[in-house]
């Protein structure tokens, strides 16, 4: 079965470094956007919560940064097994470009969760709770992919041995999500997928949304940022390259 | 089965031929145990409270140090090569060879554990499940050991960065570890955590020998 | 003023968005830096003649 064209094209690197260059800027702007809005709505406009007052605005921003890293985890799993069974060297770089992104997200995400367990919970860190067991795991994972890649000389083996790695921890990202369900965590259970429907008024569902939304391509135009810059990278060498270089200015 | 048998034997013999070299991982184990009533104060209370927790992490920390010669030696001489090229299927010689290592750094390990735990005033009726909590987490332990081995086998200072890959995808049998030992310290049943260790086991014995494969051909390309 | 305090709750929200705020401007940085960084390195090699040979974009139409 011949593939489809596009297909072919999704693996030439000047093909995707020239629509990430395109696509960037849009999902930058729009995710800039979004945030600005919800941002403002979720510290200046939603209610606050009859239970926890004003501290609840933190729900605005530690699901949707948590959300993201999960995602980025699978965005990198993905790329690098496709890498790694088709042998598409660019789905490694996207693979490479997600890493970073997503344990920084996860830090965000596991900072923030802290700083609203202080008040809530009264604690700082709840050891135990598998949730935050799960996604610390999340965070190494990332670090311990981006620190296999660095020991490895010759950047196909880099790529490839990483992958492994990378596809064998993507059973966390489900892991966490469950964490909640299997288990009785400090954690609420879900709040969007809850049975029944979203456990949250409009008024408060529309800012939480708007910041999935946001968060989403803000991710997103980080990545195909560091994709661009990844590309670059790899294919310094090539005649491609070289005349994009003597044509800009930057 | 023979191909399997074959490759378990031939590495017992081979780590026999460094006897010394087995007691390694041993010593360290009890050295570590023994750092830890050092370090915190040895009252009674607060030993009975840690000392699950002590024991079960010095034993992870102590069967990552045979990492290094799980396939390293073997790739080194040659006879890894031998193994990708010969019609034993990779996943079986991988799981041969975790069954080996098994054997002679955890299975020790494993029977020290309740001589320590002793000193740790761990009470006698928490023992049994102390000790089948083991026999469920050390093969989910020892094919980790084999991924961390695999993954960093052509490098030449790869036994750091393994360690650091594997300890965090161990987390969860430290977890469901000690709290089925501390659920049977309190009496309480203990089904719960050893069921999930069970399935983690299952889950790493079926998946991790592939994985493990397809790093090793990776690792010596 | 009531909105910088948050009903006493000011040092949790403020600092949580803060460093989430921080998270993202960082990121950004750090990628912007990685490709104007790989296009620097680029355009280094100009000078040499490593150029490898490649299809171009439009060779692909």
């Amino acid at each position: 079965m011949p593939l489809p064209r596009w297909f072919h094209l999704l693996g030439s690197p000047p093909f995707v470094y020239r629509l990430t260059s395109r696509l960037g800027p849009w999902l930058g702007g729009a995710g800039c956007l979004l945030l600005a809005v919800g941002g403002y709505w979720a510290l200046a406009v939603a209610p606050p919560d009859y239970q926890q007052g004003e501290v609840y605005r933190i729900i605005y921003i530690h699901p949707q940064t948590a959300y993201v890293a999960m995602m980025a985890y699978v965005v990198m799993a993905v790329a690098a097994g496709i890498g790694f069974v088709w042998r598409i060297k660019l789905a490694h770089a996207a693979a490479v470009s997600a890493a970073p992104i997503g344990a920084s997200f996860t830090f965000c995400a596991l900072v923030t969760g802290s700083i609203w367990g202080r008040p809530t919970w009264g604690t700082f860190w709840a050891w135990g709770d598998p949730r935050i067991m799960f996604e610390t795991l999340l965070l190494f994972l990332f670090l311990g992919y981006l620190v296999l890649r660095a020991a490895f000389d010759d950047r196909d083996k880099a790529d490839r041995v990483s992958a492994i790695l990378a596809v064998v921890g993507v059973v966390n990202v489900p892991i966490i999500h469950y964490s909640v369900i299997w288990w009785n965590t400090l954690h609420q259970g879900p709040t969007l997928l809850a049975e029944g429907g979203p456990a949250m008024t409009n008024d408060m569902l529309v800012p939480f949304l708007i910041m999935f939304a946001g968060f989403t391509l803000f991710f997103y135009w980080l990545l195909l940022t560091r994709l661009q810059g990844e590309i670059v990278e790899r294919e310094r060498d090539t005649r491609w390259i070289q005349e994009l270089v003597a044509g800009s200015r930057a | 089965m023979n191909a399997f048998s074959t490759i378990v034997l031939r590495d017992l013999r081979v780590a026999f031929r460094r006897f010394s070299e087995l007691a390694n991982p041993l010593l360290f184990f009890v050295i570590v145990v023994s750092l830890f009533p050092l370090a915190l104060s040895p009252t009674a209370d607060v030993l009975r409270t840690v000392g699950t927790g002590v024991l079960w992490v010095s034993a992870l920390l102590s069967s990552l140090l045979t990492l290094d010669a799980l396939f390293r030696g073997d790739a080194e001489d040659g006879s890894l090569e031998q193994l990708l090229l010969s019609p034993v299927p990779l996943g079986l010689a991988v799981l041969a060879k975790i069954a080996a290592h098994w054997l002679v750094t955890v299975l020790p390990l494993m029977c020290l554990v309740p001589l320590l735990a002793a000193t740790f005033d761990v009470p006698a009726r928490a023992l049994p499940t102390l000790a089948f909590a083991l026999l469920l987490a050390t093969p989910t332990l020892s094919v980790l050991v084999g991924l961390g081995a695999a993954l960093t086998v052509s490098l030449k200072r790869g036994g750091s960065i393994a360690g650091l890959l594997i300890l965090p995808l161990a987390g969860p049998l430290l977890i469901f570890g000690t709290r089925a030992t501390d659920l049977s310290v309190n009496g309480e049943a203990t089904a719960a955590p050893l069921y999930l260790l069970a399935a983690l086991a299952a889950f790493a014995l079926s998946l991790g020998p592939a994985a493990i494969a397809a790093a090793l051909r990776v690792g010596l390309e | 003023m009531e909105f910088l305090a948050m009903g006493g709750y000011a040092a949790y929200v403020w600092t949580a968005y803060g460093i989430t705020l921080l998270v993202l401007v960082l990121n950004v940085a750090a990628a912007r830096r990685r490709l104007r960084g790989a296009l620097r390195r680029a355009r280094e090699l100009a000078g040499r003649e490593t150029i490898r040979k490649q299809a171009t974009v439009r060779q692909l139409r």
